[in-house]
């Protein structure tokens, strides 16, 4: 007999996880907050905007960590192009936020200050309805879906895997980067979408509004990770993990390995769109370098860092490479490709499990040791 | 030189045989009025005479002076008359006429189309060539009677061209029907934008000419359009061969490792950066054989890279036999550093590596299709790279061991094949060929730090198309993609042509996965 939703739910995680899941959310919803509006800035105790649009974008980039381990670590599948699914989540926001300037752009149009600059007399097509929070919201899920969808079914119809599969991701999003490039294309071309002013009416530079996007992003990280965690034990989730170690095997079994691949692919993919989405009116800027191979291939190292096949290893992944990132970019700029270069190097030799796998094997020796 | 040459020519004016020159024209040459001037200048052109050359120069050297009513030239301490070349007494106060821009142009041209009549066939051929961009109607009689006394076929048809360009304003419509018909043979954008007032009403009252005109305009864009395609055919070739180069390592280190270097693009990047060290070390020590920096580069940039390629193998790439997605991740590690470390050693900025003397230039077909050297080099260097790695991998015991190694490694070891040896020896290899096409790279686009990433990406596409471990699948899918990529560029723009040779890749791979050419076998995996 199967159990009912909300005890399926509860079993995803336990009690443990639980716990800290909830003390993670009573942080990013109550304590920053109240840190950061009521102490002043000279205070011990004040979390500055520096800190919160850091660790904002951080909790938007473990996100999408989670979303590349569901596709690599439990599916086998490494895809070197999700930063193109990140990044058309953040242009379908993106398209509102600039529909939000209205007249306050620096020609005072109704149009984007771009198509002004390009001397386009009214909006394309693919921009109908973009003045439309709802819209947007739909275009953020639907887009990637979409993308993800028709470029997973073809790619896995065909069987390509391995390498070839990362290679031919790899190679989809440098055309996508290409393609945003140009300024015909409609998108701002280089600069792509920047100087946001409002997000539903509200001051997107005001500190309420930052905080309510930065417990939004709290909120679905978390619920990302209960989705990940209930759906990695599910049968889809047992039957993927069995594609991901012996392929074959399961399609004698019976098993259509397309139908599953292709799930995990879409989800795994709409789940980057929605960290874009959280991420552009956070950082305030989109733009087609984010569709570059290093974004992507980066996303997979957070992921290596900190152990595929948890679900936990991800998000420490991604935080320890991009605090990492962010301490080397402002200390020792010329050093950050040389430390990122052999961090890739380093976690592939000798730490194939990341930091979760080293806890692991440590608590192993300690428990040995005491035993 | 030149004063001699007047004197030269003064001396056979003299000569009782040689007619004076009409003095109307000549005394109008100081006339007031520039535009007299210039009708003066064209008359005189007009008679062909050696005797006009010797005022027209006279007057662009700035020695022909009016004295009464006489046109005088003074050299030096003498007075000739103008007209007769009579050597005459100094004039009291001779005066001179103003030459300004206008008239010293007018000049300029007349002499270089009187020069059509000098002994010299060099000469005649060289003021032939620089008149075929600056045709007047009025030069008409002059071409024509150029044409009657040249001997030189070359000089010929391109006096004939002239000539018919020169008639187009004829008022003759015979005599412009056959100019028409006479450009019709050619291919040039300058003859064809020429010919185009005459397809118009307005610009060619005479039906016949007109679709004749027409008919020529057509004939010259089909031709062009042609060697458009053709030199762009032409670039996708040589850009292929870059990509074969590229490509040919890639193939085999994949064929035999089952992995993808994504460092590879930056072994281009150590060989590209070889060719620069050479050309300094050239410049520094040895600037008088500073055209033999690039055969020098050629052994370097293949062992340079092939020493990193060997490092990258046995500290990274061994360990990680059997996990190939990790591979790809630890190589692009690798491609980081390196990146990092060219930024650290030669700066971030690109460096500058020249083509040799001998590279510069290139072959003419048509005018508006000049095939460049450097390309043409490039393409026959990859040939001649290709044919040397068929022969090592086909005539050579280590080329049969490669090959034992991609059909099935684990016989080749029970055979007794060292197969952790040959790994390392055709991923050296693998290298090696990227470093030499880092050599061809250098002499077409710009060396710098990041110039590895923009091949890589391409460099993949062939292999996935082309199909693993196979020398013939490599080189079609890189002419090919090279080809089909700039013919694609040409109307449809860079980035439109990227993309859709993407989707293309994609449905390719539909109907064969494994690229053109398949490995045949009974693999599962």
């Amino acid at each position: 007999m199967r159990k009912p939703l909300t005890l399926r739910i509860l079993s995803a995680l336990d009690t443990k996880s639980w716990i800290a899941l909830g003390i993670f959310l009573a942080l990013a919803l109550l304590v920053v907050p109240v840190l950061h509006l009521n102490f002043p800035e000279d205070s011990a105790f004040h979390v500055s905007t520096y800190a919160i649009t850091l660790i904002g974008k951080i909790m938007c980039y473990a996100l999408v960590a989670v979303a590349m381990d569901l596709i690599w670590g439990y599916g086998g599948i490494l895809s070197l192009g999700h930063g193109l699914f990140f990044a058309l989540g953040g242009y379908a926001f993106g398209m509102y936020l600039m529909r939000q300037i209205g007249r306050d752009g620096s020609y005072g149009a109704d149009l984007p200050d771009f198509m002004v600059f390009l001397d386009w007399k009214e909006l394309p097509w693919f921009w109908l309805g973009s003045d439309s929070f709802g819209w947007a919201s739909f275009l953020v899920l639907a887009v990637p879906a979409v993308v993800a969808f028709v470029f997973g079914y073809f790619a896995f119809r065909s069987r390509i895997k391995g390498v070839y599969f990362s290679i031919i991701t790899q190679a989809l999003t440098y055309a996508a980067m290409l393609l945003f490039f140009r300024n015909e294309t409609g998108f701002g071309g280089n600069n792509g979408f920047t100087d946001f002013k409002r997000v539903l009416g509200y001051s997107i530079t005001s500190p309420e509004t930052r905080l309510v996007l930065f417990g939004l992003t709290a909120v679905m990280l978390a619920a990302t990770l209960v989705f990940a965690a209930w759906l990695v034990k599910s049968k889809f989730g047992r039957v993927l993990t069995a594609i991901r170690d012996a392929e074959s095997r399961v399609m004698f079994i019976g098993y259509n390995p397309l139908w599953y691949k292709l799930t995990i692919w879409v989800i795994s993919a709409v789940l980057c769109g929605i960290a874009g989405a959280l991420y552009v009116p956070q950082v305030g800027i989109i733009n087609p370098s984010e569709m570059s191979p290093g974004n992507s291939i980066e996303i997979a190292i957070w992921v290596a860092v900190g152990g595929r096949g948890t679900l936990i290893g991800p998000i420490i992944g991604a935080f320890v490479v991009n605090l990492a990132k962010s301490w080397f970019t402002v200390s020792f700029p010329e050093y950050w490709l040389f430390f990122l270069g052999l961090l890739f190097i380093v976690v592939t030799l000798m730490l194939p499990q990341g930091l979760v796998g080293l806890w692991k094997k440590l608590m192993a020796k300690k428990e040995g040791a005491a035993a | 030189m030149k004063k001699t040459l007047i004197a030269l020519l003064l001396c056979a004016a003299t000569l009782p045989a040689q007619a004076a020159l009409d003095p109307a024209p000549v005394r109008q040459l100081a006339a007031e009025d520039s535009s007299a001037k210039v009708a003066a200048i064209r008359q005189l052109t007009q008679t062909a005479d050696p005797d006009a050359v010797r005022v027209l120069k006279a007057m662009a050297e700035d020695s022909l002076f009016l004295a009464g009513d006489k046109v005088v030239i003074i050299d030096g301490e003498q007075a000739f008359d103008a007209t007769s070349g009579e050597a005459i007494k100094m004039p009291a106060n001779p005066e001179s006429p103003t030459v300004n821009n206008r008239i010293r142009g007018e000049l300029a041209s007349a002499l270089a189309a009187l020069k059509l009549f000098d002994a010299d066939v060099g000469v005649r051929l060289a003021s032939a060539q620089k008149l075929q961009s600056q045709v007047t109607p009025e030069m008409a009689p002059l071409l024509a009677r150029a044409l009657e006394k040249e001997s030189d076929a070359q000089i010929k048809a391109l006096l004939t061209l002239a000539h018919a360009q020169a008639n187009l304003a004829n008022t003759d419509p015979a005599a412009r029907l056959e100019a028409v018909k006479a450009l019709a043979e050619t291919s040039s954008p300058t003859i064809k934008s020429v010919l185009l007032p005459l397809t118009e009403k307005a610009g060619e009252p005479d039906d016949k000419v007109r679709y004749e005109a027409i008919a020529a305009v057509k004939a010259i864009d089909s031709r062009l359009a042609m060697a458009e395609n053709v030199g762009r055919a032409f670039s996708g070739l040589s850009l292929g061969s870059i990509l074969l180069l590229g490509a040919l390592g890639l193939a085999i280190t994949y064929g035999v490792m089952g992995i993808i270097n994504m460092a590879h693009g930056e072994l281009l990047m150590v060989g590209a950066y070889a060719t620069y060290g050479m050309q300094s070390l050239f410049r520094a020590f040895a600037p008088d054989y500073i055209d033999w920096y690039l055969p020098a580069a050629i052994p370097v940039a293949f062992f340079a890279a092939a020493l990193v390629g060997v490092v990258m193998e046995r500290t990274v790439i061994r360990w990680l036999y059997g996990r190939t997605l990790e591979t790809l991740l630890a190589t692009w590690g690798l491609s980081l550093v390196l990146i990092q470390s060219a930024r650290v050693l030669f700066g971030a900025q690109n460096v500058e590596v020249s083509n040799p003397s001998w590279m510069s230039g290139g072959i003419e077909v048509m005018p508006n299709l000049i095939l460049p050297w450097n390309r043409i080099i490039i393409v026959g260097f990859a040939m001649f790279v290709l044919f040397l790695v068929w022969v090592l991998m086909n005539k050579t015991r280590l080329g049969m061991f490669v090959r034992a190694v991609t059909q099935n490694r684990a016989m080749a070891g029970c055979v007794g094949v060292p197969t952790a040896r040959i790994d390392t020896m055709a991923f050296a290899l693998g290298a090696g060929i990227a470093g030499l096409g880092g050599v061809a790279l250098s002499q077409i686009s710009n060396v710098g730090p990041d110039m590895g990433q923009g091949y890589i990406v391409d460099s993949f596409m062939v292999v996935v198309v082309g199909g693993v471990g196979q020398l013939a699948g490599a080189v079609w899918a890189a002419l090919g993609l090279g080809i089909f990529s700039k013919l694609l560029e040409g109307w449809a723009g860079a980035v439109i042509a990227k993309i859709s040779i993407l989707v293309c890749i994609i449905i390719f791979i539909q109907k064969r996965p494994q690229g053109i050419f398949a490995l045949k076998g009974r693999f599962v995996e």
